[in-house]
């Protein structure tokens, strides 16, 4: 399989939310508006390459016994980081995502792409890997948040497009998450499955 | 007699305005993947509870006593996740020797508790919300208890919907999707209780 292969793979045949569905914690939860949506799924895509890089390096020394749990640490500690970064220069973006940065960590996609991928390939196409599921990833969060904030909000990306007393308030609330991310996975079977 | 009227309020709050699963999105994955039925649905609920519980006493007690002591407080995510997958494992071993029905009942849904976000964020949130001991373990306890009603209704009416005809591309994972939304809008009929009680409980 080469690698450009490998990057839509990601993107389209094994979507993280619309086929695989997985990590459905933030991607019901960050996506209220676009830019949310949008800057969880590049967080998780930042971790996502570099575990999947790390663990493709460390797959001969670990001992197939205490794989998961030493999987577990490289990500705990990159969430850490990038928990860090955040903080320090996008507080923005820390506050408005809050409980689900740490919680990248339990996030199945990333354990799911280093036990189902990382460890039985290369780095390079590991890091390919990383970049297509997490691309899947940003792009099915960005579609959702946008969606909702279209029909919630009446804006998009922080642009109004029509007045916000046009806008179902529901959409950007608990309801309109389950909805929404709902009737894109019919839209995207639709269109992809042929369903 | 306040603290008790504010633990009633944590409780109250925790299950029924801000439900776990419907409003504040943890633990979805579970709630999507083993809630085809009703009694699977409450055994999940159940094994999450009592490891919601156990987990939080043991987070909590690291937090306080290891992380701010020594002022490693940046470690708070690697040492929550480790703990938690630790002691998700010593229950399964302690229940597989000394109630083998109860492992039974619950052994296939323990080793899946580990990734579910709702532990890990409940033992977060307890630290952020600045909570002491008791009033975690209840808002714990209650946040279990909120996810296992959550669980059960939904699995309920996943039962009911096997029965309907659905068109081919909403059938499995999205029709089950729109079903929780109905469910989370029903639940927002509790949103605003919080204050009404804090008012009426004089807090």
């Amino acid at each position: 399989m080469n690698n450009m292969k490998v990057l839509l793979n990601g993107i389209i045949k094994e979507n993280p939310t619309f086929v695989l569905l997985l990590g459905m914690c933030p991607t019901l939860g960050t996506t209220s508006s676009a830019i949310n949506g949008m800057s969880m799924g590049l967080a998780t895509m930042a971790v996502l390459i570099v575990s999947n890089l790390i663990i493709s390096l460390i797959k001969n020394f670990v001992p197939d016994m205490v794989r998961i749990p030493s999987y577990i640490v490289v990500i705990a500690s990159l969430v850490t980081v990038l928990q860090m970064l955040i903080k320090a220069y996008a507080p923005d973006v820390d506050k408005s995502l809050g409980l689900f940065i740490p919680l990248i960590v339990v996030n199945c996609i990333i354990l799911g792409r280093a036990e189902a991928f990382a460890a039985k390939n290369n780095p390079i196409a590991s890091i390919f890997d990383g970049i297509g599921i997490g691309l899947g990833f940003t792009i099915a969060l960005t579609c959702l948040g946008a969606a909702r904030e279209l029909l919630g909000t009446g804006a998009i990306f922080g642009q109004t497009l029509w007045g916000e007393s046009y806008g179902m308030l529901m959409f950007v609330l608990a309801p309109g998450a389950f909805l929404a991310l709902g009737y894109l996975i019919v839209v995207f079977n639709k269109i992809f499955k042929k369903a | 007699m306040e603290t008790v009227l504010s633990l009633i309020l944590i409780i109250i709050t925790a299950i029924f305005v801000n439900n776990v699963v419907l409003a504040q999105f943890l633990g979805i994955c579970p709630f999507l993947g083993v809630s085809k039925n009703v009694s699977t649905a409450s055994g999940m609920g159940g094994a999450v509870t009592a490891v919601l519980i156990v987990a939080t006493a043991v987070t909590f007690a690291i937090q306080k006593l290891v992380l701010d002591v020594y002022d490693l407080g940046y470690l708070q995510t690697i040492a929550f996740i480790l703990v938690i997958a630790a002691l998700v494992q010593m229950i399964e071993i302690i229940l597989k020797k000394s109630a083998p029905t109860l492992y039974q009942a619950l052994g296939v849904f323990l080793p899946l508790i580990t990734t579910n976000c709702c532990i890990l964020g409940v033992a977060i949130l307890v630290i952020q919300k600045d909570f002491n001991l008791w009033e975690g373990l209840i808002y714990a306890g209650s946040t279990g208890l909120g996810f296992l009603l959550a669980m059960v209704l939904f699995a309920g009416l996943r039962e009911q919907l096997e029965m309907v005809n659905v068109p081919k591309s909403f059938a499995g994972v999205p029709i089950a999707l729109i079903t929780a939304g109905l469910l989370a809008m029903a639940f927002m009929g509790f949103s605003g209780v919080d204050g009404g009680l804090k008012i009426l409980f004089g807090l």
